[in-house]
């Protein structure tokens, strides 16, 4: 076994400067390269954010054409969805899953350097839309057709764009899975697993079976489109409609793959701090796997309002609501974990709180989108929108938040500023919630979603959202400043960094060495 | 046995290889949309894209070949590249199963919908429409067309297919016997059979567009049978390569009895290119 000696695996010899990170294969590198990325691309898709909550300001057209209001809608949620919130977990795993199972690196080191560095790439391309003849994709980030058939120059690109996306997913997701399945220390078991490990195998599952049907749903709108296909086409004996079908069979795995390394994270972040550990660990990998499964048979709630036979309605209806049971499991055990623990409120526990408590508003929301007949009224309108920032942005990029102030001191070797990370919380936290709350009221009002203007009646709670909007968005910058503070400089950090934290990831240095655990540590 | 192992565990330096990959593929679809939007830049591009992409495969290939062939990775590596390869596949299985997706939405479905199965639709858009298949719509798009027969070239394109996959398989066996000369000889056979299906597939598609008028333009029907048997097509073009490639790496003395995972990698992959065939077959085809 330990012949191969020809070779030497720990040479510390890297390249320096840009090629150093063009061509590194190291996870860490890699999933910093993909933080970055995130943190830019949340940075575009936040101002793309602020475009369209200054037009909505007040009624009427103030700043944009409708049409560019529309690209703006359709690529904040792109821009948010694929560049930000995806590559953050991507990145998150890189750092971490080796670290967590006590490999050296991840299973396939060039196959993870192609997987980041095709995201920069599609990007550009998709961004270049902004610039063409008939602007950037303006149909929704859902690309329905016929209305996504009439986006101008830039419809083939927006095609592309997706299927690089989709291409850079499932090689990152088969390196997950690799990386678990094969790379763990011996006496890791699968059931030793921290759960941000278990929440991450399941997703990327759920990225392996589904991104390629995103991939052949946007082939055929190219196809029918250039090559004469009628995929689409009622007349030709096909159906926009079935669109729609496929879409969403990937789409509403997607969303749980947009949650479920959320999961994982704040069910690390919570026993750290409650000085506990998790309450109900097999239930939790079971209620993930439970959700990962369900997620496969609701797609179509989606589509209620679209036209569907009644037991159709009736069967995504009901499976839909199944999935509160697992996720009332796992808040269920999040307070359990809580539950008579020695607790102290750090910044990533308050972002961990933070996320329980406003997930859970957000997955009420959807309990009440879930019932087919309530959904008749809500559908495309502003509760929608509600709802589903409140489990992305209170949700996934909350988790993301406490996940960076939790492993920024192992990751850099400095505390951050312990001051700025409390007033970050809670400025995004009031900000967060002026911005989306008065929505709710907005879409019960009826404000349909994705329309430059409004019926007056619809200005008061608008002005609110508005102001809520800019605060976060102010709110985030410093974010920035406090990341790129703690990479500069601070206090330093102990290896264990948090008196509570558990894990191999807490036994190696801060920062830890180039490669995790050249040799494996056993796990009791 | 994986405690040595992992102290060994093959983790490469750096790799440039990704990059040129990304540009390549940049390069190629940016081309490809150019070309799409009607500007003549696009088939330079696209040339110059599809040349980078090629020039990155043989750098990286050839690259890990080399690793292998020189006994830099252990069993520990070895079960990546498995799982690697078997997850990719899978990837491709739900690639296909959109598209098989389609072809059964619309049978079960929307065609059914349009005739009359859901009242409204055919009373409002298509008024006297009547459900059948094969069919290119209620608008008859792309104008009358006849389809291609089960019995004829698919029934033999089936037997061709089957019988490489039966070949390859004798190929590792002879493998694993360490037989050098069976081991080339079942491989060019398996590599001759599925260029012989390829062939026989051009000749049905031109077949198809010349005396049928069945084309990509032929409704529902054209779409989702150009589409699912031209993906399949384009995989067993890869996959043939690929067992190309194999039967030359034989020929220079490549892998050995208890370590050959490309052979094996290929050899699910065309397994699988057989599989997605049958699944042809019988809902493109026969039914």
């Amino acid at each position: 076994m330990t012949t191969a000696t020809t070779h030497d695996t720990h040479h510390e010899e890297h390249r320096r400067g840009l090629m150093r990170w063009i061509t590194t294969t190291n996870h860490k590198d890699i999933g910093t390269l993909y933080l970055l990325l995130s943190l830019l691309m949340f940075m575009v898709g936040g101002a793309m954010a602020m475009v369209i909550r200054a037009e909505l300001f007040e009624p009427g057209l103030q700043f944009v054409e409708p049409q560019f209001f529309n690209s703006m809608t359709t690529m904040h949620a792109l821009i948010m969805i694929f560049g930000a919130v995806m590559p953050a977990f991507v990145g998150l795993a890189n750092w971490l899953i080796p670290m967590m199972i006590g490999a050296p690196d991840m299973a396939l080191p060039r196959l993870n350097n192609w997987s980041f560095w095709i995201l920069p790439f599609a990007f550009t391309i998709l961004l270049s839309t902004l610039f063409m003849d008939g602007g950037a994709p303006a149909g929704g980030w859902t690309m329905y057709p016929p209305l996504v058939m009439q986006t101008g120059n830039a419809f083939p690109f927006l095609i592309f764009a997706v299927h690089l996306m989709g291409i850079s997913s499932i090689m990152g997701a088969i390196n997950v899975i690799v990386t678990i399945v094969n790379m763990r220390a011996p006496g890791m078991t699968m059931m030793k697993m921290p759960l941000f490990v278990w929440t991450w195998l399941i997703t990327a599952y759920l990225l392996i079976a589904t991104m390629p049907v995103l991939a052949g749903a946007v082939t055929m709108l190219l196809t029918d489109r250039f090559f004469d296909t009628s995929f689409f086409n009622a007349a030709g004996g096909g159906d926009p409609v079935m669109y729609q079908h496929i879409f969403w069979f990937f789409g509403h795995p997607e969303v749980y793959i947009l949650i479920l390394p959320a999961f994982g994270i704040v069910s690390q972040i919570i026993p750290t701090f409650s000085r506990k550990p998790l309450f109900g660990y097999s239930s939790m990998v079971y209620a993930t796997a439970s959700i990962a499964f369900l997620s496969f048979i609701v797609w179509a709630h989606h589509m209620f309002t679209v036209g569907m036979p009644l037991t159709g309605e009736l069967f995504f209806m009901y499976a839909t609501m199944l999935i509160a049971v697992p996720t009332g499991v796992k808040v269920f055990n999040w307070v359990s974990t809580m539950w008579r623990g020695a607790m102290t409120f750090e910044t990533p526990m308050l972002f961990a709180l933070g996320f329980v408590v406003m997930f859970t508003i957000g997955g009420f929301s959807g309990l009440m989108l879930a019932m087919a007949p309530v959904d008749f009224q809500y559908h495309d309108t502003y509760f929608v929108v509600a709802h589903f920032h409140y489990v992305l942005v209170t949700g996934a990029v909350f988790a993301i938040m406490g996940a960076t102030y939790f492993w920024l001191p192992k990751w850099t070797g400095h505390m951050y500023n312990e001051k700025l990370g409390k007033l970050h919380f809670w400025l995004s936290t009031i900000s967060v919630n002026v911005l989306f709350f008065p929505q709710h009221f907005l879409g019960l009002a009826g404000m349909p979603r994705r329309i430059p203007d409004y019926s007056v009646q619809f200005a008061g709670f608008n002005e609110i959202s508005s102001i809520g909007g800019f605060a976060f968005g102010l709110t985030q910058l410093l974010f920035v400043y406090i990341v790129f503070k703690t990479i500069a400089g601070g206090e330093k950090a102990t290896d264990q960094v948090w008196e509570g934290a558990y894990g191999l990831e807490w036994t190696l240095s801060s920062p830890p060495p180039y490669h995790s655990f050249s040799i494996a540590p056993d796990v009791k | 046995m994986s405690e040595a192992a992992h102290g060994s565990y093959y983790v490469p330096h750096g790799t440039h290889w990704p990059i040129v990959g990304s540009i390549g593929l940049t390069t190629l679809l940016v081309g490809v949309a150019n070309f799409l939007n009607g500007l003549s830049v696009g088939t330079t591009m696209m040339a110059i894209g599809l040349a980078i992409v090629i020039f990155m495969m043989f750098g990286w290939f050839g690259q890990v070949i080399r690793e292998s062939e020189s006994g830099t990775y252990n069993d520990q590596v070895d079960r990546s590249f498995r799982w690697g390869m078997g997850w990719f596949i899978f990837s491709e299985v739900m690639f296909f199963a959109a598209f098989f997706g389609a072809l059964f939405y619309a049978r079960i479905y929307s065609v059914p919908w349009l005739g009359g199965g859901d009242p409204g639709t055919n009373e409002f858009l298509w008024s006297g429409f009547e459900a059948m298949w094969p069919t290119n719509g209620p608008g008859d798009i792309g104008g009358k067309f006849e389809t291609i027969g089960a019995w004829g070239i698919p029934a033999i394109n089936t037997l061709l297919l089957l019988s490489s996959g039966v070949t390859v398989t004798f190929a590792h066996w002879a493998l694993k016997k360490n037989q050098r000369m069976p081991l080339v000889l079942w491989l060019l056979a398996t590599v001759a059979l599925g260029f012989t299906f390829l062939a026989l597939q051009i000749t049905e598609y031109t077949h198809a567009y010349h005396e049928l008028n069945l084309t990509l333009g032929s409704g529902i029907y054209g779409s989702t049978f150009f589409m699912l048997t031209g993906f399949h097509g384009f995989h067993v073009t890869v996959g043939a390569i690929m067992l190309t490639v194999i039967m030359l790496r034989s020929l220079k003395g490549h892998f050995t009895p208890d370590h050959h995972f490309a052979f094996e990698g290929v050899a699910w992959y065309w397994h699988f290119v057989d599989v997605v065939w049958l699944g042809l077959f019988i809902f493109v085809y026969i039914l």
